[in-house]
């Protein structure tokens, strides 16, 4: 498999003029597309522009839909992956469902991102969504272009189709010996009607799904070839960096530009925008010759911000907010069940506990970029590591004022997200400076920019209680989340008043379906002017440390084993108990741990997606050492079963990380944490053994991305309680006791 | 702006800049070798990991003047076919997710090998704390790193191709 880089995009967008692609679909002939939904004719037609990669958006826009391979002439197999690569790994796992069912190996094709057309669907890779969404549809796809394949090479020679097998990117007829690439029989296949409804494979036949091939990404990652957005250059790009207010949303109010301008090779020094989805942040800009060089006059700048209005915004008076609406329950979710209030007054044994999780950065190792190229007909193409290709198209479309058409963006390999890179300000800031510049910009955010600047995931606050009868069962439970709403400030849809579904997510009914007569989730809002955004399993990752630790809490009150204690109240959900039989037995859960060592669980579902962890942790000297992970995570079927232990591993690393490092704390209007030195996730010699335990299943694919991260560290906290009796309810800790 | 030669992977190149300016930027946008990247600027990531005659250093904070007649080794030239046995140990090891910090990870370990054959954990944690992954790798690069080992004992491993001066 080729992965479809920029580099190759860069060079060929500058060397092939039109005239030079019409040379090339002149000497790879007439091609094949698969659409499940035209007519045949529009289908060759869209993909002779598809596949140079080149051509505007308006020339394709009515030859629509579903178009994910490309067969040429010349036996060139090009499948489309319509979710961005940020290491999860779609750029396998996708096209092994097209090749699953096309017949191909993943050696023998080219894999290409798609370029945010409306054709190819919803094309965000978040929410854990990129397998589970396109399982169906892919496969479907690669079967009805073998089918075509099939049928062409029946015809040619004359032979009955049931009598035809398809086979590594060949056809063959076993009888006659017959046999031809696909490449050969291409243009007959695109002249056939589309079938519908072909046959899938069974699991048992799967040739790929499921087999843990090597991931083909990986060569070029350790030999330094691969391309990511920021190795992207274009001729006279100008390099871009700015300034930006160190407190949150100070604007300009003046700046020097003499220093700057006699640097070497500075071209531009101008204010810039920062477009939010609330608010238009200022900055000041420097465009030149080379990075070093905008960075160096970037020091002299001098800016002089206004910003008396957010002195006040502070991460504590955030939570003292939080905290105080938390007090009393908020706005109740749809899925409560029972009387809570009455359960409540009636009770025998009451709890309550208040957890809080920080505020954190995703700090992917690759800063934000982007290489923007306003050009003088009002057209722009951009070459960005982003998750989402139609929201780049769209967000910038909109931004510029122009129709989508007019608008190419170049996917790139994306070192890094977490989720910051499907939010597009930088994007539009490198539009912005590009047009005001009249040249291709390329702006890269530093490491000071990312980590101060945001939006970052909100910190939340869960006030949790519940209640036993003198039986010492659970009757009661209601856990109240408040704290800031992605929904509410990013997507712009007023939750005041409304219980945020999304808050929700990991701990409501379904994904937490803990059997309670009376139980509730209920959410306050807390408006801010601190930018959030998702951060790898969004909600789930704030909400579910407080749910899970608290069951704890419950089980310890009942005077029962945890696990015990989960296995009762889940016995109806037998995928939870499936999960946590297996844990049980990987992590030696019944074993007599020796003194000064303890063992923690902790369980959850979120994007469709049971994981659960035991951590073992014991006392060395004055110190906290965890010295064991165990997880069992359930994604139904696995594609790539090896990757999905690779996600999960990195999401114990990136949850205990956020458990145990500094979050992001904002003081006067200004984020504390400026680089590693203060925000310092944890590093090779701070990390416990991992094992990771992928759960055979036969069932539709679910979330693989972020499953994993939820539940450990309530497992972790869950573990230290045993340890030492110490119940850990604000999140980061130190594991110094 | 001043004429300056240093030698990357066993080739000369002049490049015309400050000499203040970090090798990282000089290798990235002069040079055209983007391998090496840029995650912090301040020498606490390990993204931008190269070797100063064999020696691992950030070359986000190394001023190009100051390089002299030293030679870099860059992750293009550890080898011209990801025939370096860190590398296959962290092909075979499936190392990397999103690849960002791997190159530095990399350069790192190879400087590590070079005088430990046979790295401890400490050894490794040692030689290796100082480069950040955020997809979190590290389980799979201790790993790797104790694959290349073994695979280094073994002399038809090593790469054929030697034009760093720096292995």
């Amino acid at each position: 498999m080729i992965i479809h880089h920029s580099s190759f995009t860069i060079y060929h967008y500058i060397m092939q003029t039109r005239r030079d692609f019409l040379k090339l679909t002149g000497k790879f002939g007439a091609l094949l597309a698969v659409s499940i939904a035209l007519p045949v004719s529009t289908q060759a037609k869209t993909t002779q522009k598809t596949i140079n990669g080149d051509e505007p958006i308006s020339e394709i826009i009515d030859f629509e839909m579903n178009q994910y391979i490309v067969i040429t002439k010349d036996n060139k197999i090009i499948l489309f992956n319509p979710r961005p690569d940020m290491g999860q790994g779609t750029n396998q796992s996708l096209p092994t469902l097209l090749a699953e069912e096309l017949e191909v190996d993943l050696e023998q094709v080219e894999v290409r991102f798609t370029n945010g057309h409306s054709k190819f669907g919803g094309q965000n890779a978040g929410g854990s969504s990129s397998i589970r969404t396109r399982y169906e549809e892919l496969r479907e796809a690669g079967a009805a272009a073998r089918v075509m394949l099939v049928s062409a090479a029946a015809k040619r020679w004359g032979v009955p189709v049931a009598e035809c097998v398809a086979e590594k990117g060949k056809v063959l007829h076993p009888k006659t010996g017959k046999a031809a690439l696909y490449g050969e029989l291409s243009e007959d296949a695109a002249k056939l009607e589309i079938p519908q409804g072909t046959k899938l494979k069974e699991i048992k036949d799967f040739k790929l799904i499921g087999k843990d091939a090597p991931r083909l990404d990986i060569p070029n990652k350790v030999s330094g070839k691969a391309i990511f957005g920021i190795d992207i250059k274009v001729p006279n790009m100008l390099y871009a960096t700015i300034q930006r207010s160190p407190m949150i949303h100070g604007k300009v109010q003046r700046f020097d530009m003499d220093a700057a301008m006699k640097i070497a090779g500075v071209k531009h020094v101008l204010k810039s925008e920062r477009p939010l989805p609330y608010k238009t942040l200022e900055g000041v800009a420097v465009l030149a010759e080379t990075y070093w060089g905008a960075l160096q006059a970037r020091k002299t700048l001098n800016v002089v911000w206004e910003n008396a209005d957010y002195q006040s915004v502070t991460t504590e008076n955030y939570f003292r907010a939080a905290h105080s609406l938390a007090k009393s329950a908020g706005i109740i979710y749809k899925d409560a069940v029972g009387d809570v209030s009455k359960a409540w007054d009636i009770s025998e044994t009451k709890l309550e506990g208040v957890y809080e999780t920080p505020f954190t950065a995703h700090a992917a190792m690759e800063p934000n970029n982007t290489v923007a190229w306003v050009k003088d007909d009002g057209s722009v193409e951009v070459w960005c590591p982003v998750q989402g290709p139609d929201s780049a198209v769209g967000k910038v479309a909109d931004y510029l004022k122009i129709k989508p058409e007019q608008v190419k963006v170049n996917v790139q390999l994306m070192g890094g997200s977490f989720g910051r890179k499907a939010y597009l300000d930088y994007v539009l800031e490198a539009v912005y400076l590009s047009k005001q510049a009249r040249a291709p910009v390329k702006l890269i955010w530093t490491r000071e920019d990312d980590l101060t600047q945001g939006p970052f995931r909100p910190g939340m606050v869960s006030s949790l209680k519940a209640a036993l009868d003198k039986n010492g069962s659970l009757t009661t439970f209601e856990h109240r989340m408040a704290g800031a709403s992605i929904m509410h400030q990013v997507l712009q849809h007023d939750q005041t008043g409304k219980a945020d579904g999304w808050v929700a997510e990991g701990v409501n009914q379904e994904d937490s379906p803990y059997a309670i007569p009376n139980r509730r989730q209920t959410f306050s809002l807390v408006e801010t002017p601190i930018p959030i955004v998702w951060w790898r399993s969004v909600y789930a990752s704030t909400s579910v440390f407080g749910q899970e630790c608290f069951i704890d809490e419950i089980a310890h009150a009942s005077k029962k084993d945890p696990l015990d204690f989960r296995l009762e109240y889940l016995k109806k959900e037998p995928k939870f108990i499936q999960v946590l039989k297996l844990l049980e037995e990987k992590a030696n859960y019944r074993q007599k741990l020796p003194a000064g060592q303890a063992i923690g669980i902790a369980i959850a579902r979120s994007f469709k997606s049971i994981c659960a962890y035991a951590v073992t942790v014991s006392k060395k000297d004055n110190n906290i050492v965890i010295n064991k992970v165990v997880g069992v995570i359930d994604v139904g079927l696995a594609v790539m079963p090896d990757n999905v232990k690779a996600q999960t591993e990195g999401n114990v690393i990136m949850g205990l990380s956020t458990a145990l490092k500094s979050g992001i704390t904002i003081e006067k209007g200004e984020v504390q944490e400026t680089n590693f030195h203060a925000f310092n996730p944890l590093r090779i010699n701070e990390i416990p053994t991992i094992e990771i335990h992928v759960m055979p299943s036969e069932a539709a694919p679910s979330g693989a991305g972020e499953p994993g991260l939820p539940p450990i560290a309530p497992a972790l906290c869950n573990a230290v309680f045993n340890l030492n009796g110490n119940r850990i309810r604000k999140l980061p800790f130190s594991l110094e006791i | 702006m001043t004429k300056i030669q240093i030698q990357v992977n066993g080739t000369k190149h002049t490049v015309e800049a400050d000499p203040e300016m970090p090798l990282l930027w000089a290798l990235r946008d002069l040079i055209g070798l983007t391998g090496t990247k840029f995650g912090c600027g301040m020498t606490l990531c390990g993204a931008c990991t190269v070797h100063l005659d064999g020696a691992p250093v950030r070359s986000c904070a190394l001023p190009i003047g100051q390089i002299k007649k030293s030679h870099i080794t860059t992750i293009e030239g550890i080898s011209s076919d990801n025939s370096h046995p860190v590398q296959k140990a962290w092909i075979e090891m499936q190392t990397p997710q999103c690849g960002y910090c791997q190159s530095g990870q990399i350069m790192s370990a190879v400087a590590l090998l070079k005088n430990n054959a046979h790295p401890t954990d400490a050894d490794i944690d040692a030689a290796l704390a100082g480069n950040l992954c955020r997809c979190g790798t590290y389980p799979r690069i201790r790993a790797a790193v104790k694959r290349a080992a073994t695979l280094m004992k073994d002399k038809n491993n090593m790469p054929t191709k030697s034009d760093t001066g720096s292995r």
